[in-house]
């Protein structure tokens, strides 16, 4: 197969995990909060999902446990940010550090060859799709977590957009105020927001566990959360731009191991570097013009972190 | 707290580690016994990671055990998952005062620790394993380590003459001596019955890391090996990886055939037993002090003791290419027995070994060239 082709087929099954866990910030910033310990959220879908996997035999059971798992931490952070009104990206980090510590804690017996998933998710080549000339091959040629990821694009972007209740949560994102005069309660719809997108991430931690690794470990999420934040703001709050810059830091990963691979000389430092450089360039390119567009609540979050 | 008061208890810390450290300087001094250790009853052994974690630390504790039956009088002390700080030295400090006279720190980086204990108690025989002492080593220490490339070379053997397409995959953490040396000598091993087999190598820029190892795996397999291999601390996913797209393994650490029976070829795994059994013998006959084993001991097949030997074979591997890797294990016991004998270039075309020269251990473990052959770059 050509380099490009192997290239863009391991980035979209590469950039899965944080398309998941960018779309569930979506739901949460577009309801007004930003939610730091995602990266937490999907630690937690990880380990529940590997758990049960390996405990029960069903990979799907897994998937929803991971989700519940990130859903959980996410509802905790929702909890001290929209009721005791802490401060959210402190409450993100202490979120985030409880996931790191308590994951690290139960997950030590499924650390290693201990306690194994032989298979999780097969790769089930799409009937007559995957046949298509090279979108075949990059779209087509996956295990059924990638596919879901493919379903929950238009999914997300239906219910903030084209349902009553996307539209309340983000109104809350938007102009709270307005909610509260019509008698909706602003912090039930972030608290639902936040959650929602704990679970989404959750799925995405899951998908690295079971769905890609098939395995364990301490903190084996190694910062893709932080890079689904980032990725959210990129991608201007929509989740069509959500996918595409997921599956573009998916290629920037896979571009360094198919150039080791087929011998070229590259340093390896400088290729894992190249997926936050790539992030870091977007986002200073991409900044100025988003700034704009992020939803009014959100904006208060910072000023407010400024001058309290 | 004000600026007056931090500074004040800063000064008061410094000075309790000043007086903490002229105590334990005064302190030593050489008045180690020539038959210091003899006799021993009680031997404690402390790791790094938990005694079951299917590799390094599993295969410290089996060989740990393994003891009981050669020596039924002795009993064995063991501390799991201890770090590699003072909690150490604390650790050997309770085993010591439970009556250990021979302690084994098992972890590379407890050898600072190691070192205190050893310096603070004279009387009892401390040895580390997997690092080096690079001052005087002290009467009562030693280190002691294998060479994992020896099994390395005999499973290139097998992965050489099981692959259809030539192309070998091995995914490694960083270009470290010790990884630079396994991959050399898979290739060679590999060479040594297919002349166009080549090791295409990938980094993970991590010990286990389980999303990067299925990046660099998958990546691998795309550009054609169909036998995969590593130098990674977890080892699960990069298996599983080649098991799917209907590769081959050569394990590494513990055999794994289990994971992947039909296409297991075989692997370098542990077995510390004849090694721990050489230098506990020698410490409870009381001549430890000034033998071969008071230094920076390093073991292979030449010695018989190798703490690394070759996992099972899988069903792929044909009795021929068994022969070939038996031929292969008889030379490398032999005193110019090397996967590493001259002529040997890097893959830059540049002559590493000159024609018939046998490198030394230390040699090989300074490596920091890929040898011809493989695709990869050590910076």
């Amino acid at each position: 197969m050509s380099l490009p082709v192997d290239v863009l087929a391991a980035g979209v099954a590469g950039g899965t995990s944080i398309m998941f866990a960018a779309l569930g910030e979506t739901i949460g910033e577009r309801a007004g909060v930003i939610n730091l310990g995602i990266e937490g959220s999907m630690l937690a879908g990880a380990l529940g999902a590997y758990v049960v996997a390996v405990e029960t035999g069903s990979p799907w059971t897994g998937v929803l446990v991971g989700g519940i798992a990130g859903a959980a931490l996410a509802a905790v952070h929702a909890f001290l940010v929209v009721w005791r009104r802490a401060n959210q990206m402190a409450s993100g980090l202490t979120v985030l550090f409880l996931a790191l510590g308590l994951t690290a804690l139960f997950g030590v017996k499924y650390v290693g060859s201990g306690k194994k998933l032989d298979h999780a998710f097969d790769v089930w080549n799409v009937p007559v799709l995957h046949d298509l000339p090279v979108v075949g091959q990059i779209l087509f040629e996956h295990n059924a977590l990638v596919y879901l990821g493919f379903v929950t694009v238009p999914v997300v972007w239906f219910a903030l957009f084209k349902t009553r209740i996307g539209l309340l949560v983000r109104t809350a994102g938007e102009r709270a105020e307005t909610l509260t005069v019509h008698g909706y309660s602003v912090p039930w719809l972030r608290t639902l927001a936040v959650t929602c997108g704990g679970f989404l991430a959750g799925i995405g931690g899951a998908y690295l566990s079971i769905g890609y690794a098939n395995a364990w470990r301490e903190n084996m999420i190694q910062g893709k959360g932080f890079i689904a934040v980032a990725l959210v703001i990129f991608a201007v709050w929509s989740p069509v731009r959500v996918m595409a810059g997921a599956w573009l830091f998916g290629c920037a990963l896979s571009l360094g191991s198919a150039l080791q691979a087929r011998g070229y000389e590259v340093n390896q430092f400088l290729l894992q570097a190249l997926p936050f450089v790539l992030t870091l360039v977007v986002l200073t390119v991409i900044g100025r013009r988003t700034l704009s567009s992020s939803p009014a609540e959100l904006k208060k979050v910072f000023e407010n972190a400024e001058t309290g | 707290m004000s600026n007056r008061k931090t500074t004040a208890l800063l000064a008061g810390l410094a000075l309790i580690a000043a007086l903490s450290g002229c105590a334990s300087a005064s302190e030593s001094g050489s008045d180690v016994k020539d038959d210091a250790g003899k006799g021993v009853t009680k031997i404690g052994f402390i790791m790094v990671g938990p005694k079951d974690d299917y590799g390094y630390n599993q295969a410290v504790y089996e060989g740990s055990q393994a003891l009981k039956a050669d020596f039924p009088d002795v009993e064995i002390l063991t501390a799991e998952n201890v770090p590699e700080d003072d909690t150490a030295a604390t650790t050997m400090e309770q085993m010591i005062s439970k009556g250990a006279k021979l302690i084994f720190a098992t972890s590379y980086g407890h050898l600072d620790a190691a070192v205190k204990v050893a310096e603070k108690h004279p009387d009892v025989i401390v040895l580390q394993q997997g690092n080096t002492i690079t001052t005087d080593v002290p009467p009562n220490m030693g280190t002691y380590f294998g060479t994992v490339y020896e099994p390395m070379y005999l499973a290139g053997i097998a992965a050489g003459a099981s692959t259809k397409s030539d192309k070998l995959g091995y995914v490694y953490a960083f270009p470290i001596p010790q990884t630079i040396a396994n991959i050399n000598a898979f290739e060679r091993g590999a060479r040594s019955v297919n002349p166009d087999v080549e090791t295409i190598t990938a980094a993970t820029g991590s010990w286990c890391d389980p999303s990067a190892q299925k990046d660099k795996a998958a990546a691998l397999l795309k550009a054609g090996a169909d036998v995969l291999t590593q130098h990674q601390d977890c080892t699960a996913t990069v298996i599983n990886t080649a098991k799917e797209a209907g590769a081959m393994t050569v394990g590494y650490h513990a055999d794994a055939s289990a994971l992947t029976p039909d296409l297991w070829l075989t692997g370098a795994v542990w077995n510390w037993g004849p090694l721990y059994k050489q230098l506990v013998q020698k410490v409870i006959d009381g001549t430890f002090v000034g033998s071969e084993f008071n230094a920076n001991y390093r073991v292979g097949f030449k010695t018989g003791t190798n703490p690394f030997v070759l996992a099972p074979y899988g069903p792929l591997v044909s009795d021929d290419t068994k022969a070939k890797i038996e031929a292969a294990k008889a030379f490398l016991a032999t005193p110019d027995g090397s996967p590493f004998v001259g002529p040997l270039k890097d893959n830059k075309g540049k002559e590493q070994v000159a024609a018939g020269v046998v490198p030394t251990y230390a040699e090989n473990d300074a490596m920091d060239y890929f040898v011809d052959g493989v695709i990869g770059s050590v910076k």
